[in-house]
């Protein structure tokens, strides 16, 4: 480990080592996690403030088939973070062609959940909902549904384009087994997020029968 | 870089099947959630426990998927109080003010 060791002993402060045994990627990684974190929070936070101040806050999505189709979006989601763990282990073991399917098949349920999405949206859309306006009640709706929806699912298309070169340059010995591991950070963190914003946003928003 | 905090080294781990394991179970708990919209439980006692459950899916998502239950104990200690007191504080500031006003509008 390290080639030169003073006289005393080879203490923390002598230097050389890395804060929770972890490269500077990764933890970079998680501390972006954290900050984006709080951005997300910070708008779920500002939707409750505004919903719980709106008496017209519109309930918009019959179960069927809002909220079936938004849990197979959340499914896919979860099978992405599946397949995204096995890309992880592949890579550890140094078996790279394994660890590129198992991205690909993430990106592929990446780009399902964000296609879904983009149905549902014009949906919803041709029902009158813009981010000023609805139909429905609170005008606040549309731009809370837009705005965490919309910068959820600008997260999934940045992930599937990072896991893409992730895949060429891991695929080309380009890329190491850790910088598999940080994008896998990433992508979990889409879908932790997504797993806050399907119950706030659409199981709270079932119409009622 | 650094010298041994490369993902290379020996990383402690588990078996695939955990983490299948931890996927059933987070397929499990959105089917609890679904399940709640289905039956419209009234909104205050549904939201605490919709929640309730998706920190549960946070913590499992974070503990195994993200690996933080294989790091070192001192980067869980490190990022999550940190963030939860953010977190808190947000909610502190606002959720006073909006439960305030929503006490005075008449429902």
């Amino acid at each position: 480990m390290h080639e030169v060791k003073s006289q005393a002993e080879s203490t923390p402060w002598s230097g050389g080592g890395s804060p929770f045994a972890m490269g500077s990627k990764k933890l970079g990684m998680w501390l972006f996690i954290v900050s984006d974190t709080l951005t997300f929070s910070a708008l779920l936070v500002a939707y409750t403030y505004a919903r719980l101040n709106s008496p017209n806050w519109p309930r918009p999505f019959p179960f069927n088939p809002s909220i079936i189709f938004s849990t197979v979006m959340t499914i896919v989601l979860l099978a992405s973070s599946l397949t995204m763990v096995m890309a992880v282990m592949a890579a550890q073991r140094k078996d790279r062609a394994s660890s590129v399917k198992w991205i690909l098949a993430t990106m592929f349920f990446g780009l399902t959940f964000v296609g879904l999405h983009m149905r549902e949206w014009f949906h919803l859309i041709g029902e009158g909902l813009t981010p000023t306006s609805n139909h429905w009640g609170s005008p606040l709706f549309g731009a809370v549904f837009f705005g965490v929806t919309g910068l959820h699912m600008t997260h999934v298309v940045i992930g599937v384009i990072y896991l893409g070169i992730i895949s060429i340059g891991f695929g080309r010995g380009k890329f190491s087994p850790e910088d598999v591991e940080v994008s896998g950070l990433y992508w979990h963190f889409v879908d932790l997020v997504w797993m806050f914003v399907f119950p706030m946003v659409y199981i709270m928003s079932v119409s009622p029968r | 870089m650094s010298n041994h905090g490369d993902a290379d080294s020996a990383h402690p781990s588990a078996p695939v099947s955990t983490f299948v394991w931890v996927w059933i179970f987070l397929v499990l708990l959105t089917a609890i959630e679904v399940y709640l919209g289905y039956i419209e439980l009234q909104p205050k006692l549904m939201l605490t426990i919709l929640m309730g459950l998706s920190i549960i899916k946070a913590g499992l998502i974070m503990s195994w998927f993200m690996h933080l239950k294989y790091e070192k104990r001192s980067l869980t200690w490190m990022l999550i109080p940190a963030t939860v007191f953010c977190i808190g504080m947000m909610m502190l500031v606002f959720f006073w003010d909006s439960l305030r006003l929503a006490q005075l509008r008449p429902h």
